[in-house]
């Protein structure tokens, strides 16, 4: 059993029972699982939670599912870090790292809210599932589908990094590579689910997909010692995750779980994709699309369909924004290889050059507790690195050489062929 | 001929199940308003106010969102398609 209550309607308010809906029938807009939290008072406590397995459905009354977890026994809980190094050079306090570029098993977020939506899917009798993808969620939705025995249909634009391509295709889905951006993957998407009997996770079981982003937030917090930090940055694409990391603190908050410290949150884009950023740096509700032009791929979602959310999360936060261009997103990604031995993908450059932004401008005070939010893997995106490093050397095999090499301060003996990189399949 | 306008999932209680409505328009407005003068209540499901779409609704005419064009006054012609397509989340 659950605390469902059931799905109601982020704009006008119509309820619905739990179904395969993803949007209003009445007014179009989003629709957001409902929960019973007064019948949670004095059930789902500190000694529940740390009852429940090392992995995400620790949060499982939090979550809307009625039966047994289907996958995801071995996501989530990933590393938060305190991020001593990193404090140094950003001559900041108190700095932590949840690092979901060690998610299990496909090394993003995307475990969090698939997880859910997989076992959502089994309970409601679907057999197929898919995905509109900028490559994480693919990758995720194939891996999780493979274990739970559903058959995968994954979209993608045509232009994603190898890696985020392999990364699906070892888990045997049926991928369709789509000519256009993911905007016009999404708009096809929406077409397909229309048509087909299928579940695509992040359409029509957006409600249930959006709530499984909450358990980064949730453990966040339960990391921290059960406390919020004061100041959360995290990447926007379409807005699913920074809307519910703000309702996990809440949600904590309203179960007395954490003390309501007045969290502040911050959405992080790139220059070339920064629909909410610019929206929430001049003061609007709307958000306008764009055209993506990033090699933050991940992120490049023009019409972010939570960006709205976003935007109020933010405001109501009393938070801010900053983006990040792709010299600025590549030298953030060195930084923090470089000072915490974490490798993300452009979505963590954004996230960390933003972050930095923030602090430098004073919209971050220096001495309050800040999480960054790194929700990809750099192993997945050798492409947006591979020309920002300097090449390896390559000598004889003799003591003489080596010598040699030191004696030249280190540079180049001779110039190697390039790492081979091939883009696209 | 005419315009073709594709009806989503969410829309097809109100059309009886039609998936798609013939209309002769010069502009997406236009479009929108004969599809609403055929259907109760599909004025309400698409429009906050007159010349205003609801937050959720994305227009697109032969797969290019209305935004980038000249939104509701966006001229269409005779074989043009034109969707209704509700916002999905990322991914």
């Amino acid at each position: 059993m659950s605390y469902v209550k059931g799905l109601k309607c982020k704009e006008c308010g119509q309820v619905y029972p739990q179904k395969g809906v993803h949007v209003c029938e009445v007014c179009f807009g989003p629709l957001e699982v409902q929960y019973d939290y007064s019948a949670m008072r004095g059930k789902v406590t500190r000694e529940s939670i740390t009852a429940g397995p090392r992995n995400l459905w620790r949060y499982r009354d939090l979550l809307p599912v009625d039966g047994e977890p289907r996958t995801g026994l071995f996501s989530g809980y990933t590393p938060l870090r305190r991020a001593r190094n990193l404090e140094k050079v950003l001559n900041v306090k108190e700095l932590y790292i949840k690092d979901d570029s060690a998610n299990y098993p496909t090394w993003s977020y995307k475990e969090r809210v698939v997880s859910v939506a997989i076992t959502k899917a089994i309970e409601l009798g679907y057999d197929t599932v898919g995905c509109a993808s900028t490559g994480n969620l693919a990758n995720s939705v194939a891996a999780h589908a493979a274990e739970a025995g559903l058959k995968a249909f994954v979209m993608i634009p045509h232009d994603l990094e190898l890696g985020k391509v392999l990364g699906s295709l070892i888990f045997g889905p049926t991928m369709v590579r789509i000519e256009g951006n993911y905007d016009d993957v999404n708009r096809l998407c929406s077409e397909i689910a229309d048509k087909y009997r299928w579940a695509i996770v992040n359409v029509n079981l957006r409600p249930f997909y959006t709530e499984g982003a909450k358990t980064f937030g949730f453990e966040v917090a339960e990391q921290l010692g059960w406390k919020l930090p004061r100041h959360t940055v995290c990447p926007t694409a379409g807005g699913t995750i920074l809307p519910k990391i703000y309702k996990a603190y809440r949600e904590f908050i309203e179960l007395g779980l954490v003390e309501d410290n007045q969290p502040k949150i911050y959405s992080a884009q790139a220059a070339g994709c920064n629909p909410v950023v610019e929206a929430i740096l001049a003061g609007r509700d709307l958000v306008r699309p764009q055209k993506p032009k990033t090699i933050a791929k991940s992120i490049a979602i023009g019409n972010p369909a939570d960006g709205y959310y976003v935007v109020q999360a933010v405001k109501q936060s009393g938070g801010w924004g900053a983006d990040a261009t792709d010299d600025e997103i590549i030298e953030a990604i060195k930084l923090l290889a470089r000072t915490e031995a974490i490798w993300t993908e452009p979505a963590g450059g954004t996230t960390l050059a933003a972050a930095i932004k923030l602090i430098n401008s004073g919209r971050i005070p220096r001495d309050e507790s800040i999480c960054l939010c790194i929700t990809g893997n750099g192993l997945k995106t050798v492409e947006v690195v591979v020309d920002q490093l300097e090449q390896p050397a390559s000598i004889p095999a003799r003591l003489e050489a080596f010598d040699e090499f030191l004696a030249r301060g280190k540079k180049k003996v001779a110039a190697p062929a390039p790492v081979p990189v091939r883009t696209g399949v | 001929m005419g315009v073709k306008i594709r009806i989503p999932t969410p829309l097809r209680a109100m059309t009886g199940g039609v998936d798609a409505v013939q209309v002769q328009a010069a502009t997406v407005d236009q479009a929108l308003a004969q599809l609403c003068s055929q259907f109760n209540g599909m004025d309400k499901r698409l429009f906050k106010q007159p010349g205003e779409l609801n937050r959720f609704v994305n227009i697109y005419v032969n797969e290019e969102d209305i935004r980038f064009l000249n939104n509701l006054q966006t001229p269409v012609k005779d074989g043009d398609d034109l969707s209704i397509v509700p916002a999905i989340a990322g991914g």
